[in-house]
């Protein structure tokens, strides 16, 4: 019934893995501003299409 | 097509002006050029995120020239490390997603500018740079000229950036994690006790919930320690000492039954105690990062003016070290940072920021000019008379109230219930250790640590935050931002209010103006429409839009005399507007009021009088205010409106003008010493000692995002009539918070039955201290959100 000793201190492993991910977040200031992201990650697209399309400009110059 | 009329870029009417460039329209050349820099960058894509996001860039030449100067420039920079440097600019225009993303993609308009970050909320934006290839100064004046002026004022110039306060968040994240693993590890022993293996390592779990609470006692729950002793230091019974007695308890109780085998501990009641009362701590810690409540004049006066040497050389000069008798030039749209006299140049002030009042003043040589004002048409030329902390306006900071911390002295319900509820509590756990050591003294000890804990008032320390905290919420969705908690409470307590006058109860728009004299002629009315067309003079754009249109005609003669008025002619009729003197009139019977005069063919024929526009439901405000509180109105203007708002109010508000800034305070204050609790209703920064002085201080703002001085809340312009309501409510918050203390004791008359009895079980514990608090939660946000239904 050892495996006990195991399991809990696997548990707990994971438990302070996940607390030390959150302490990180907090610290790379995450929770400062929780309004810009979300903003944000809807550019990605616009850019990508951006670029393609001044990559394709270029072409036909050249 | 109909689009094709508004400018592509900044969506204002094109009017008669339109520039077309790549089929699209713009109202100015700027806006024009802001659209050739992004097309020509391929950023275009701007437009296609929100129509016409974007602003006209302003005239901005020679503005900047202070960023320079390495002292200001060390002052501004956030972070420099050789060529790296970073900067974060404060940038009022940003409102919408294109602005995000134009801004985060300034690195496509200067390859020096590494990346940019924006925050939204706090409407600023962080710029790397690489120094070697671009400046701080061409940062600047690229954001600017996108139409993005940064707003750099005096308040930057500090050395230190205010570090962000964290603590809070972490305090929250390790007492939620110890919370959460302790309720795990001690789920086998609520019920099953006798098992054979639960026997055999209880000890591990009890030792690792152990573990799991030493940071939470000893770092989440420090505040409530250290406020405790502060409290009893200053003899205060507030409500961490009960707190921070119970914790203690359950920590010490824990800790000797784990060590000596008596039982299992309170753990799990431990660490969701300290949870939960910092749940309610981040719940009331509503903060509006775009607002500030804190601002003083420094928000608003500029780094830098410039400085006109004996030789004549201009340089840029810290507004701190202006000393008297400096020659400064302060250019169109630049902000007076000292008091002067005027030396030459065409003077229109607007002093808006002072006083609220949006009309321009004009100057002449020799004038004196106040610091605070703003010059509105062209460059002028000043000399010294005062350094900046000595000024008329900027002095008042020296006063005492703005070191004050208004909550200091606040007691709030929590703490008035407090005193008594330790006091309750520790009577009964003595009385029932008393009666156990007759009885039975093995369990007295117990039983007094039992009481101690099942007492701990966390469902008491949750009904105001919560309460309060959704209250805030509430209040912000109705543009009533409120500073913090303490403030709704306090403006219960509100037995005066006091309102400034102009720009509070008064708009900022002169739109409304009577004619007395003789009646005008058609062909004077059109005469004089035509005469006003081709003058700037705010009044005359005001006088110019309330009359009747007319056929635009040619003007044989026009001649405008400042600081006087107009002369013009057509065929044989000339006609002057303008102040009683220059239209022939030597003896205007009202002084006080703003009038335009108006002579046809040297004959007076009368006057404009133009009143102030007052906000919409003044009347109805003032007679719904007047059955509960004393009303008054501090004016800062002479007496010119006194008949009319004697129309207007109800009889019993005192009318009081020509009231200077300290005045103001002065007033407040003997009023606050003979027991008042003042509401004062204020907006500008003539009006910040008041706001200040008073207990709650309310100002008016027309744009939320521009100005406000110092005060504990701020109400947009358009909600102002809802002001009744809004206090109304504050107490319906505080009657919400007694009954939530009703429900707390009546779970702690539960909990305390069987403390006394000495049949706490840790379960019991476990179950009622969650419950009380949820159940609390519960209870406030529900009422709270009705009571906000009911202010929509």
């Amino acid at each position: 019934m050892s495996a006990i000793y195991i399991l809990l201190s696997i548990s707990i492993l994971v438990a302070v893995f996940f607390f030390i991910i959150f302490i990180l977040a907090v610290r790379s200031g995450q929770f400062d501003d929780s309004y810009t992201p979300s903003v944000r990650m809807l550019f990605e697209d616009e850019l990508v299409k951006e670029q393609s399309q001044s990559t394709n400009k270029k072409t036909k110059k050249d | 097509m109909i689009k094709n009329d508004l400018c592509f870029h900044c969506g204002d009417s094109c009017g008669t002006n339109t520039i077309t460039f790549k089929e699209k329209s713009f109202c100015c050349n700027g806006c024009k050029t802001v659209f050739e820099i992004f097309s020509e960058n391929d950023l275009t894509c701007y437009y296609d995120l929100q129509d016409s996001p974007g602003a006209i860039p302003k005239e901005i030449q020679g503005k900047y020239d202070f960023l320079d100067q390495q002292n200001i420039i060390d002052k501004l920079l956030e972070f420099s490390d050789g060529n790296t440097q970073v900067v974060t600019l404060y940038i009022p225009h940003i409102h919408c997603s294109s602005c995000i993303w134009i801004l985060e993609n300034l690195n496509k308009l200067n390859p020096g500018i590494s990346s940019s970050q924006v925050n939204f909320g706090k409407k600023n934006v962080r710029i790397s740079f690489n120094s070697s290839l671009c400046s701080l100064k061409d940062v600047v004046l690229l954001v600017s000229s996108i139409g993005y002026e940064p707003y750099i004022s005096l308040e930057d110039f500090k050395a230190g950036k205010d570090n962000v306060n964290r603590s809070l968040i972490y305090k929250l994240g390790v007492a939620g994690f110890a919370f959460g693993n302790v309720m795990f590890l001690s789920f086998p022993e609520y019920f099953d006790v006798g098992e054979f293996w639960l026997e055999r390592y209880k000890h591990v779990f009890r030792w690792v919930m152990f573990s799991f609470s030493v940071p939470v006692i000893f770092y989440s729950a420090q505040d409530y320690f250290i406020s405790a002793y502060k409290g009893l230091r200053s003899r205060i019974l507030n409500i961490d000492v009960p707190i921070a007695l119970g914790a203690a308890v359950l920590f010490i109780r824990s800790t000797i039954e784990i060590i000596f085998d008596y039982g299992s501990g309170f753990f799990d009641s431990l660490t969701g105690l300290i949870f939960f009362l910092l749940l309610g701590r981040f719940f009331q810690q509503k903060t509006y990062s775009f607002l500030s409540f804190e601002r003083d004049y420094k928000s608003y006066f500029p780094i830098a003016v410039t400085k006109i040497s004996p030789e004549g050389k201009e340089t840029p000069i810290q507004v701190y070290d202006i000393k008297k008798g400096d020659r400064l030039l302060i250019r169109n749209e630049e902000l007076i940072p000292v008091d002067g006299i005027l030396i030459n140049g065409n003077a229109s002030i607007d002093y808006s920021f002072v006083t609220g009042e949006s009309e321009t003043v004009s100057k002449q040589s020799g004038d004196k000019l106040f610091a605070g004002g703003k010059q509105t048409s062209g460059m002028i030329e000043m000399e010294v008379l005062k350094s900046v902390e000595q000024s008329y306006l900027t002095q008042l900071w020296s006063n005492d109230v703005f070191n004050k911390n208004k909550q200091d002295g606040f007691t709030t319900l929590t703490n008035t219930i407090s005193k008594r509820f330790t006091i309750a509590v520790l009577s009964i756990a003595f009385i029932a250790t008393a009666y156990w050591l007759a009885v039975d003294s093995s369990k007295a000890i117990n039983v007094f640590t039992a009481v101690l804990i099942i007492a701990c008032p966390c469902a008491i320390a949750l009904s105001a935050p919560f309460t309060l905290g959704n209250m805030l919420r509430i209040y912000g969705r109705l543009k009533f931002y409120v500073k913090n908690a303490s403030v709704v409470e306090q403006l219960a307590e509100i037995d005066t209010i006091i309102f400034d006058k102009t720009g509070t109860i008064t708009t900022n728009q002169k739109s409304h103006a009577t004619y007395e004299g003789d009646t005008l002629s058609t062909s004077e009315e059109k005469l004089l429409k035509n005469t006003l067309r081709g003058s700037n003079h705010p009044l005359s754009r005001s006088l110019y839009n309330l009359l009747d249109e007319h056929d635009i005609i040619s003007l044989n003669y026009f001649e405008e005399h400042v600081g006087k008025g107009i002369e013009a002619s057509h065929n044989d009729n000339n006609i002057k507007v303008g102040s009683a003197v220059f239209v022939g009139k030597t003896t205007d019977t009202n002084v006080l009021t703003t009038s335009v005069h108006i002579s046809s063919n040297n004959v007076y024929k009368g006057k404009f009088t133009f009143h102030n526009n007052y906000r919409k439901g003044l009347s109805k405000l003032f007679n719904n205010l007047k059955k509960h509180y004393d009303l008054a109105i501090l004016s800062g203007d002479n007496e010119g409106e006194q008949e009319n708002l004697k129309k207007l109010l109800p009889s019993k508000t005192k009318l009081i003008f020509n009231q200077k800034p300290d005045d103001k305070l002065e007033y407040i204050k003997y009023h606050q010493s003979e027991g008042a609790k003042v509401l004062m209703i204020g907006d500008g920064l003539n009006d910040a000692g008041a706001l200040a002085q008073s207990d709650v201080g309310i100002s008016v703002s027309e744009n939320v995002n521009v100005f406000s001085p110092a005060c504990d809340a701020i109400l947009d312009a358009s909600k102002f009539d809802q002001l009744y309501k809004y206090i109304q409510a504050s107490k319906g918050a505080i009657k919400i918070i007694k009954w939530s203390f009703a429900l707390s004791f009546f779970y702690n008359v539960i909990g305390l039955y069987f403390a006394v009895t000495g049949q706490l079980a840790p379960v019991i514990a476990a179950i009622l201290m969650p419950l009380s608090s949820i159940s609390i939660v519960v209870f406030t946000t529900v009422s709270t959100n009705l009571l906000g239904r009911r202010l929509e």
